[in-house]
């Protein structure tokens, strides 16, 4: 207001200023992850997928609450019955409610999906960017190790780990899965820390003394973490049809633990006389990976510096 | 200006073995010193090793030949304690003001990395000290918790100063810090650099491609070829003799801003490009340019010679 | 002379996710036959976008809001797609800052520069490979014959920049753009090309519009220079003109923050403060005033007019020759804002 007035009255006089008025930001103040979601808003499937995800979520935890059964006891008065207004998604050929058990079999399908996927993934980012940042000798020695456990098959080195570890609980899947799955996230972890190495500010922490550990911990990971994440997202899906490929041959959760494989496997024996015990579970599944899968793409794109400029 | 020696560099090597081609010799014989309290301006084009030399003092890379040493110890000499000093006392600035600030930092966490490694100022007095640089460099308070993405190339540049200044260093290695900047934004970042160094006393190195900018602010300057010296010499004396045929070419070379001056000049075009420095011969290696070049300079690599005292050249026919 | 194409109020914004950036905000420029002009001005001052624009090249989410480019009485603001097709690399063309992806890594040069020809004209292989030797003898590239063969990879810096000249002179173009056509060239190199774009002019007809942020390589090759500051032109005239008698605050802290050759030894440097405005939302007067050292107060608030000087058009954007402020200025003007000029 004052300057409006100062400008009519003295319109050629100098102006006074502070000094400081070229280096003013106009632009509102934005952090890296408030870009990120206003990327990721703009797709819309992925935006759609993550509700569908998180709707799952919260059935998966309150489902089971929702009506009075639970997934163990036999119901023997409504043996195989179809969806009706006590089960809501019928029971199976023991007289279980099927609505309580696919939600805690997606407990611990989802379960087994999230660790069984963080874990290699944290484990593949430590190695990949200890192989990553020190190179050479270590790096050779690390990345022909990987090598070699890449060469074999993972389902084959999965059962007989199953095998030896003993079948039937989650904490054995979670390792066989562990165990087999971080080389591929070693090897991506360290791709991009080799590329993140070669910036300025990598070199900058050198020559200010960081040790290596601050460097990868602080500088070189934080950076990988954003296409680490899609990279998660994207391996879900293949966790959960993993999980449900073992227990569908018999190698999964031991019963009466449900999990959506388990329920998939015991209805497919009936699927001809009863398809919904079949389908419900399955579709369950396919809606789920397909969300992940939607939902990894929306984030690669909306990390994507490239795309967002 | 004191005279206390803070680098001397005696015929340092940096070679790189390139896959299936041969043997990069990147910086390939060259010796320096360096004062306290002076500006030695290193120019030289694309390529011509100025860069790795600058990385290798300060142990980015190990040379692989030759010598260097910080007031008068090798730098590859030190126990952890001594090396955590050499890295607070010798510090550089980067080229590329994009990529020399970590995207996922706030300005006050960049600043601040190097009094966390060394330790210096407790808690609030931290905060305090990244004020007072920030100060120092012409931002202020509203800027520290913004992200880089949010600077122009300037002001990031000046925040990288402020991250190297903050761990009060002796002498500052500037890798091209201003060649991806804006003119005008070029003389605030020179003007500033220059300014540090009256405040404070800094020492620099000053790495440029650029002749009429390092005249400017050098003392001294060194022009180097394909890996090597080819002229030493105090700026002043540089401008006005040069002794050797591709300092000659490259001082030509440069546009003057006046179409009037412009069409008085005379040019000392260079014919064709600088050769790949991969598998290079003996002799010197500026013969397949050099107006020059005669037999001699095929079999007989030039060393530098003091022409007048203090100049130094490495052309046989510089006298 | 005549005039070849005449830019009027092109006026330039890009639509993204934080809102519109006003990139190019009310350019006139105008070239005539066999001349060369400059657009001089720092990053982010909208030169690139406005050649792009005329080039027919602009992007999403770029979109022009107002404007005319008439290129011989035709405007191309309105043409069509097809229209600017045939346009582009015939009578139109453009050289790029850096060649090396600008140049097909897996096509041997001599061919790309063929299709460059082939692309609007009918002609044999035969006549094709002719005019490639013809064209890469013009650009004086050495051994033409042999090197048409060589793919990019295989040349130096200098020498792929001379296959870009060679492709867009190719089809005789009216108007040649060069975008920074020596800034990723050392000195030595940079002073092959600007020597070669010289004597071209004394060969070939060609009008070349230069854009550039070295004004050393302006005094060089232009005739006439178009300073850009934040969207618009704030001083054009003769080269001459520009470079002895700069009118605009904004070209005297551009020529005199050059370090130079010719100046006394070390020392502090002219500077203008501060960084160029964020085109997101300009600033409402001048955008110059907040780095402007004799910024009045109107300047914060009005978009000064433009003012002409002495003969052959050279004009300047900026309220100090305005009558008011001119006698009040009258030695601020003299001495060029104090600078060492």
């Amino acid at each position: 207001m004052e300057r409006t007035k100062a400008w009519k009255t003295f319109p050629f006089a100098k102006l006074e200023r502070s000094g400081m008025e070229a280096e003013e930001m106009v632009r509102p103040h934005t952090s890296y992850l408030k870009d990120v979601w206003r990327a990721f808003k703009r797709r819309k499937t992925a935006l759609v997928s993550a509700v569908i995800l998180l709707i799952l979520v919260v059935l998966v935890l309150f489902g089971p609450m929702m009506n009075p059964y639970n997934y163990y006891s036999n119901d023997y008065t409504a043996i195989n019955s179809p969806p009706t207004a006590q089960h809501w998604f019928g029971t199976d050929t023991l007289g279980r409610d099927l609505w309580t058990r696919v939600w805690v079999g997606g407990r611990v399908s989802l379960l087994i999906a999230i660790l069984a996927t963080l874990f290699p993934f944290l484990i593949g980012m430590v190695m990949g960017g200890i192989s990553g940042y020190f190179g050479g000798k270590v790096d050779m020695i690390m990345m022909r190790c990987i090598d070699i456990l890449m060469g074999i098959p993972a389902m084959i080195y999965n059962i007989l780990l199953i095998v030896v570890l003993g079948s039937g609980n989650i904490s054995t899947l979670i390792i066989a899965f562990t165990l087999t799955g971080w080389m591929g996230s070693a090897r991506a972890a360290r791709g991009m820390v080799l590329q993140i190495k070669a910036r300025e500010f990598v070199m900058a922490s050198k020559t200010l003394g960081a040790s290596p550990a601050r460097i990868i911990f602080r500088h070189l990971l934080p950076n990988t973490l954003g296409i680490m994440v899609v990279g998660v997202t994207l391996t879900i899906p293949m966790i959960i049809f993993a999980e449900a490929f073992l227990s569908f041959i018999g190698l999964g959760v031991a019963p009466p633990n449900p999990s959506w494989g388990q329920l998939i496997s015991i209805a497919a024996e009936v699927f001809k006389s009863y398809p919904y015990q079949f389908i419900i579970p399955c579709a369950f599944v396919s809606l789920t990976m397909l969300c992940f899968n939607l939902l990894g793409d929306g984030l690669r794109d909306a990390l994507d510096p490239k795309l967002r400029a | 200006m004191a005279d206390q020696v803070l680098f001397e560099l005696k015929s340092v090597s940096k070679h790189f073995q390139v896959k299936n081609a041969g043997v990069l010799k990147a910086v390939n014989g060259v010796s320096l010193t360096i004062y306290k309290g002076e500006t030695l301006g290193l120019v030289g084009e694309s390529g011509c090793g100025k860069t790795t030399l600058g990385h290798t003092m300060v142990k980015l890379y190990k040379n692989d030949g030759g010598m260097i040493t910080y007031k008068g110890r090798d730098i590859w000499d030190f126990n952890r304690r001594q090396n955590m000093n050499y890295h607070k006392n010798v510090q550089i600035i980067y080229q590329d003001p994009y990529a020399s600030l970590n995207p996922l930092h706030v300005v006050r966490q960049s600043i601040a990395e190097g009094l966390e490694i060394h330790k210096l100022y407790k808690g609030k007095k931290r905060t305090e000290r990244v004020m007072e640089l920030l100060r120092m460099v012409g931002l202020n308070q509203e800027h520290a918790n913004r992200f880089p993405h949010e600077f122009s190339g300037g002001q990031r540049q000046r925040i990288g100063i402020a991250r190297a200044l903050a761990v009060e260093p002796e002498i500052i290695i500037c890798d091209e810090p201003v060649s991806a900047l804006d003119v005008s934004i070029q003389a605030q970042i020179v003007n500033l650099i220059m300014r540090l160094q009256r405040e404070i006393g800094l020492s620099y190195l000053f790495i440029t491609h650029d002749l009429s900018l390092v005249k400017q602010i050098s003392d001294r300057i060194a022009v180097m070829y394909l890996g090597a010296i080819v002229e030493l010499a105090p700026a002043q004396s540089l401008y006005e003799h040069h002794y050797h045929p591709y300092t000659s070419a490259l001082l030509s070379a440069i546009p003057i801003p006046d179409p009037e001056v412009e069409k008085k000049r005379k040019r000392i075009m260079l014919s064709g490009d600088v050769p790949n420095p991969i598998n290079l011969g003996g002799g010197c290696s500026f013969r397949s340019r050099c107006p020059k070049a005669a037999k001699r300079c095929e079999l007989e690599c030039p060393q530098l010679k003091e022409i007048t005292p203090g100049h130094f050249a490495a052309c046989h026919f510089a006298e | 002379m005549q005039t070849l194409l005449k830019v009027e109020n092109l006026t330039v914004s890009f639509f993204t996710q934080a809102g519109e950036v006003q990139a190019v905000r009310g350019v006139d420029f105008d070239i005539r036959q066999k001349e060369t002009i400059a657009i001089v001005g720092e990053s982010g001052c909208g030169k690139t976008v406005t050649v792009q624009t005329v080039m027919g090249l602009l992007s999403n989410p770029g979109r022009v809001k107002d404007g005319r480019i008439l290129f011989r009485g035709e405007d191309l603001a309105k043409a069509s797609r097809e229209r600017l097709h045939a346009l582009q690399g015939n009578e139109m063309s453009m050289i790029f800052q850096d060649p090396l992806t600008y140049l097909n890594p897996t096509m041997r040069v001599g061919r790309q520069i063929a299709e460059a020809y082939l692309q609007h004209n009918k002609a044999t292989r035969d006549e094709a490979a002719a005019r490639v030797l013809e064209i890469m003898r013009l650009v004086s590239f050495p051994s033409p014959e042999r090197n048409m063969r060589a793919y990019p990879f295989q040349l130096s810096g200098g020498m792929r920049q001379r296959i870009m000249v060679a492709m867009a002179l190719v089809c005789n173009p009216v108007v040649l753009f060069a975008d920074e056509p020596t800034t990723a060239l050392d000195v030595t190199i940079q002073a092959q090309i600007i020597e070669l774009m010289n004597s071209l002019k004394s060969k070939i007809d060609t009008a070349i519009v230069l854009i550039t942020h070295d004004m050393g390589v302006v005094a060089n090759m232009a005739q006439r220079v178009y300073v850009m500051y934040a969207g618009r032109i704030v001083e054009h005239g003769a080269a001459q003109d520009v470079f002895e008698n700069p009118r605009h605050p904004y070209t005297w802290g551009l020529l005199y923050s050059i370090p130079r050759l010719d100046a006394p030894g070390k020392g502090a440097m002219e500077f203008i403060p501060g960084t160029p405005p964020d085109l997101l939302c300009p600033p409402e007067g001048c955008a110059f005033a907040p780095r402007c050292k004799h910024a009045m107060n109107i300047c914060a608030v009005r978009q000064p007019p433009k003012y002409t000087f002495g003969r052959a058009e050279h004009c300047a954007a900026c309220w100090l020759y305005s009558e008011e402020a001119k006698k009040t200025y009258a030695d601020v003007i003299e001495k060029r804002g104090n600078a060492n000029g």
